[in-house]
């Protein structure tokens, strides 16, 4: 049975609770804004790294593209995280970092070949890797912070894609600003360091994130209090 | 025609147009209420967002017969229509900044609605129900004694006591205050005048002739 005094007097409840509220930006826009922040980081970032170094390696195809694959891929998933915190957005955008996703691993797969391609490359020792691992964790960290609570402020009807999303957004851009500080060329182990580093990451945002946003559309306080008006 | 109508109204429109999506002339005017209907909405949206509370308590009432709806469309059943209806309120407020007054409102509801919907139903799965099976309660096995039970207490009891009253008189009396009335040695021997020592000698004889005699009678009865 419908109990319409119930609804009207939630509907009193909020209707006199209401405050102005400015809308928030697009998801383009606050997608922009993260973006920034991460240019930010990376500008501060830039003076500790061998510039000299990076330019050289640029220069070769696979790691420039790899480098490419991860800005877009980074770009692609904030604003598909920021497109699915908005209530009816298409779940389709959840399908934007797919390609540069596709192109990042698939270029940073080609530069496993690199030992065996080009035997005077430059490899990673161990405790190289353990750094790349350490940054990427590092630097993942504050702009996931930054970027769920950016999320937080609109409605992720689907927290768990969103923060995934996420996720993925924060790891890329870690792997993006780990370039300019990676101080040996691609091997299967760097790759696969990296992989785990961006899986953490994604998982941990997937996992933590998800819940963290699900307490935006928490709803149980409220409707037991106008359960229990009189 | 008030605010609420006018989204009322335009809100009707809506639903029933939208399967006649033919572009036929008979559509047009559903059409142009539905556009203005939504516009409406969209407005009481924004006025709301602006901290109009009368605006925003008309449209809110107007949203309650759409999600209630949407909510049966999904197979969401008796009081949990309310309770989506209660969730979809409670969120529509809560995430009132993330709507976008350039864009259309009944699509932004109807994702909040849906997803309230959902919500609903998997929680009542994961309730448990209450299911009618009497074969189960026929095959059920009963907890308590089983037929017979009493008849065979009564035999063993009835043995024990026989087996009692058929040993020497010392051994029937340290068995009689010792373990029947559960008196210490000390009790039983100011009762009988016989020591302790020649009471426990006593007990632990008469057990020794129950055990024997009780074991064979059980031997007995089972062949």
């Amino acid at each position: 049975m419908s109990d319409p005094a119930r609804h009207e007097r939630l509907v009193e409840e909020l209707a006199r609770s209401l405050a102005p509220i400015r809308p928030l930006s697009g998801p383009g826009w606050r997608a922009f804004a993260w973006i920034s922040a991460v240019l930010g980081l990376g500008i501060v970032l830039l003076p500790l790294s061998d510039a000299a170094a990076m330019q050289a390696r640029l220069g070769v195809p696979d790691l420039r593209y790899a480098a490419l694959g991860a800005i877009l891929t980074s770009v692609a998933a904030a604003f598909a995280a920021f497109q699915s915190s908005v209530p009816g957005r298409s779940r389709a955008w959840a399908l934007l970092p797919i390609p540069p996703l596709v192109l990042w691993l698939g270029v940073s797969g080609l530069g496993c070949l690199r030992a065996w391609l080009a035997p005077a490359s430059n490899l990673a020792e161990a405790g190289e890797m353990r750094g790349c691992f350490v940054f990427l964790i590092g630097v993942s960290l504050p702009l996931s912070v930054l970027l769920v609570t950016m999320l937080r402020r609109a409605c992720p009807l689907n927290p768990g894609l969103t923060a995934a999303l996420g996720g993925l957004a924060v790891a890329a851009a870690a792997a993006a600003l780990l370039v300019p500080f990676h101080p040996h060329d691609a091997t299967a182990t760097d790759l696969a360091v990296h992989l785990v580093a961006v899986l953490i990451v994604v998982g941990l945002n997937g996992l933590f994130g998800g819940r963290f946003l699900e307490g935006t559309t928490d709803r149980r306080s409220a409707a037991t209090a106008v359960d229990t008006d009189p | 025609m008030s605010l609420a109508q006018a989204a009322h109204s335009g809100r009707l429109s809506v639903l029933q147009a939208r399967p006649a999506d033919s572009g036929s002339i008979a559509t047009m005017p559903a059409r142009s209420m539905a556009s203005s209907g939504e516009a409406s909405l969209s407005a009481a949206m924004q006025a709301a967002q602006n901290g109009d509370a009368a605006a925003y308590r008309a449209l809110l009432r107007d949203c309650v017969p759409v999600v209630s709806a949407m909510a049966r469309s999904k197979g969401v059943q008796g009081t949990g229509i309310d309770d989506v209806v209660q969730e979809t309120l409670l969120t529509i407020h809560r995430a009132r900044a993330s709507y976008d007054p350039a864009r259309p409102f009944l699509p932004w509801l109807r994702a909040i609605a849906h997803r309230r919907a959902i919500d609903a139903l998997r929680q009542g799965s994961r309730r448990p129900r209450e299911v009618d099976d009497p074969i189960a309660y026929e095959t059920r096995a009963d907890d308590g004694p089983l037929p017979g039970h009493d008849l065979e207490d009564r035999d063993r009891r009835r043995a024990v006591v026989q087996a009692v009253a058929h040993l020497p008189p010392g051994q029937r009396e340290a068995i009689e205050h010792i373990a029947l009335h559960e008196l210490s040695l000390d009790e039983a021997s100011l009762l009988t005048g016989r020591t302790k020592t020649a009471l426990k000698v006593n007990f632990h004889r008469a057990l020794k002739a129950l055990r024997a005699s009780l074991s064979s009678s059980k031997e007995g009865s089972d062949v």
